[in-house]
């Protein structure tokens, strides 16, 4: 089977975040800063690439009618390990991320790959598909963290280390306040729309369509003019 | 009786419109600037060339971001509508005059390209973008949008206080540089109570001469625009006057249960930003409800949300117009389906 195809999918195509839009939970929780986004972005790729390589392993012997709780199961212990493995070697990382680490076990984008993916393809496919997943998911975080960071609090800092400085107190606080997630959010997948349909104008096919798609919010079919 | 003898004289028969009264989205707009020039003059004779600068600032960033935004979305441009002139006034209106230009540029774009043209532009936005650009710069900016020129509108509390010493630290404490509702808010939180607000005082209030944003401080100047915009028809008085009612009934009864923790009640109708907001901003007509019971619901609403901001102890702001109405602005489609009127002849809708 392609595994190349399988191992870049994730990363822009179906990107979790910007084309799926799954995820959204700990997309916007977590993104205040790049820290943040990057230490969620690995944990939930260990579990991603985990999870998938157990539940393609094990396709052939779950009962389809009890399928998601052994999915659960599968995630829910990966996810314990994760958890406690952050606990005692990145003790700072796993405070500031709280919550959100437990809460891997109910994200929408590892459940949906072992039932979209993993529980229909071999070994090999499954891995491939959950690191592309992954990178693409770190990726999109690290995307909105950068941003939010340095537009809301005027610098973004990894580890110690000044990034990216430049707005000096010139910072507007919303962005790292819950209400500039959204707005982030929503700038970035609009941009990201509009870049695909342009790109689908110059090659000559039609536009997809987006969602709830009617004529009064949309000017598509002008795009390309 | 013959119903062909009833349909000849009652029925003219034509395609519409039937008439057109000449109302149009930019007539509209020109009358709501016109009436916001006396609060510009105001604001002018009080802040000098802080009310031109960023009045200034605030309309080009609109309509620069309006154009901006059309050209992107590929849509007709609606530069010549006003209302991105009209979003920019009512913004600038509502800031501190002593903000940087830049937060003042921030907060119109924001307004604009997040709370309208996301939308879909004029008359899809849930919620008033001039507002909504305050609200962003409020949490954004906090420092900023929350210090006040200096003025001498304090020496002229007189203190109920027992010592002229007392009186004396007292009013020297009291910062010059603080709008009424915030001394008001500053001395709620400190448990101190309140000093005697004269009619002298009530006046300048009245006439704008205090601290505040820059074009809310005149009620007299918002009244003569809200006169105008009244007689043009524009807005109608169900909700302006609902929500001064309920400003002026809630701070009524506060004023009779805690005389000495609370403002007088004419005290809170003219300070801050009630009198811009209920006249220009709560009349919105794209974001308010369309039926006269539901103006009457929104305006209460406002209202009480506003007098709950600005007196409730434990409170963060000291001032909650903007917030009321962005609040109730939320509640506009939920107001609209529950005041929907009966269409005439029709049989009531039983409640089950």
């Amino acid at each position: 089977m392609n595994l190349r195809a399988d191992l870049t999918r994730g990363i822009f195509k179906e990107n979790p975040t910007f084309r799926l839009v799954l995820g959204m939970c700990p997309t916007l929780a977590v993104t205040t800063s790049l820290e943040n986004a990057l230490g969620m972005g690995v944990a939930a790729t260990f579990v991603l690439v985990c999870s998938n390589m157990v539940i393609s392993s094990l396709r052939k012997l779950i009962p389809p009618a009890v399928r998601i709780p052994c999915y659960i199961v599968v995630i829910a212990a990966f996810v314990t390990m994760v958890d406690l493995l952050m606990q005692a070697y990145t003790p700072a990382l796993a405070d500031s991320l709280g919550i959100f680490i437990p809460l891997i076990v109910v994200n929408c984008i590892i459940l949906g790959r072992a039932e979209a993916f993993a529980s229909k393809n071999s070994v090999a496919n499954s891995v491939a598909d959950g690191i592309g997943m992954g990178i693409g998911f770190t990726l999109a975080l690290a995307i909105i963290a950068t941003i939010r960071e340095f537009v809301g609090n005027g610098s973004v800092t990894v580890w110690g280390d000044l990034a990216l400085t430049g707005l000096h107190n010139r910072a507007v606080v919303l962005a790292i306040l819950p209400a500039g997630g959204f707005v982030t959010l929503g700038l970035i997948l609009a941009l990201i729309n509009r870049l695909q349909s342009v790109a689908a104008a110059k090659r000559g096919g039609p536009a997809p369509l987006p969602l709830e798609f009617d004529c009064r919010h949309c000017a598509l079919c002008k795009i390309a003019e | 009786m013959k119903p062909e003898a009833v349909s000849k004289d009652f029925y003219v028969i034509s395609s519409s419109p039937h008439t057109h009264s000449g109302a149009s989205v930019e007539r509209i707009m020109l009358d709501v600037v016109i009436a916001l020039l006396p609060a510009f003059a105001a604001a002018l004779w009080f802040f000098r060339l802080d009310a031109l600068r960023l009045t200034t600032v605030c309309v080009a960033t609109c309509l620069a971001a309006e154009w901006a935004c059309r050209k992107a979305m590929r849509r007709g441009n609606s530069i010549s509508d006003l209302s991105a002139v009209v979003t920019g006034m009512l913004l600038a209106f509502n800031l501190p005059p002593a903000l940087p230009s830049w937060m003042a540029a921030a907060g119109s774009l924001f307004a604009i390209v997040v709370a309208k043209q996301v939308f879909g532009g004029l008359g899809y936005n849930p919620f008033n973008p001039a507002l909504v650009g305050r609200a962003f710069m409020l949490i954004s900016f906090t420092g900023a949008m929350t210090t006040w020129s200096a003025s001498e509108w304090t020496q002229k509390l007189r203190y109920a206080a027992v010592d002229a010493a007392t009186a004396a630290t007292a009013a020297a404490d009291a910062v010059t540089s603080a709008t009424p509702l915030g001394y008001a808010k500053e001395a709620l939180k400190a448990g101190k109570d309140l000093p005697i607000f004269d009619l002298s005082l009530l006046r300048d209030f009245f006439l704008g001469n205090i601290n505040g944003c820059v074009g809310e401080t005149s009620a007299l100047a918002l009244l003569i625009g809200a006169a105008y915009l009244l007689a043009r028809k524009v807005i109608t008085w169900h909700i302006p006057v609902a929500y001064l009612l309920t400003v002026l009934a809630y701070a009524a009864v506060l004023r009779l249960t805690a005389p000495s923790t609370s403002l007088p009640p004419l005290a809170h109708l003219f300070s801050g930003g009630l009198m811009l907001g209920a006249f220009f901003m709560a009349t919105d007509m794209v974001t308010t409800p369309v039926t006269r019971r539901g103006m009457l619901v929104f305006g209460i609403g406002c209202g009480i949300i506003t007098m709950l901001i600005r007196t409730v102890k434990s409170g963060a702001y000291p001032e909650g117009v903007s917030f009321a109405i962005l609040i109730m602005n939320a509640f506009t489609p939920l107001i609209n389906r529950a005041t929907r009127n009966r269409v005439f002849g029709a049989k009531r809708a039983r409640h089950e």
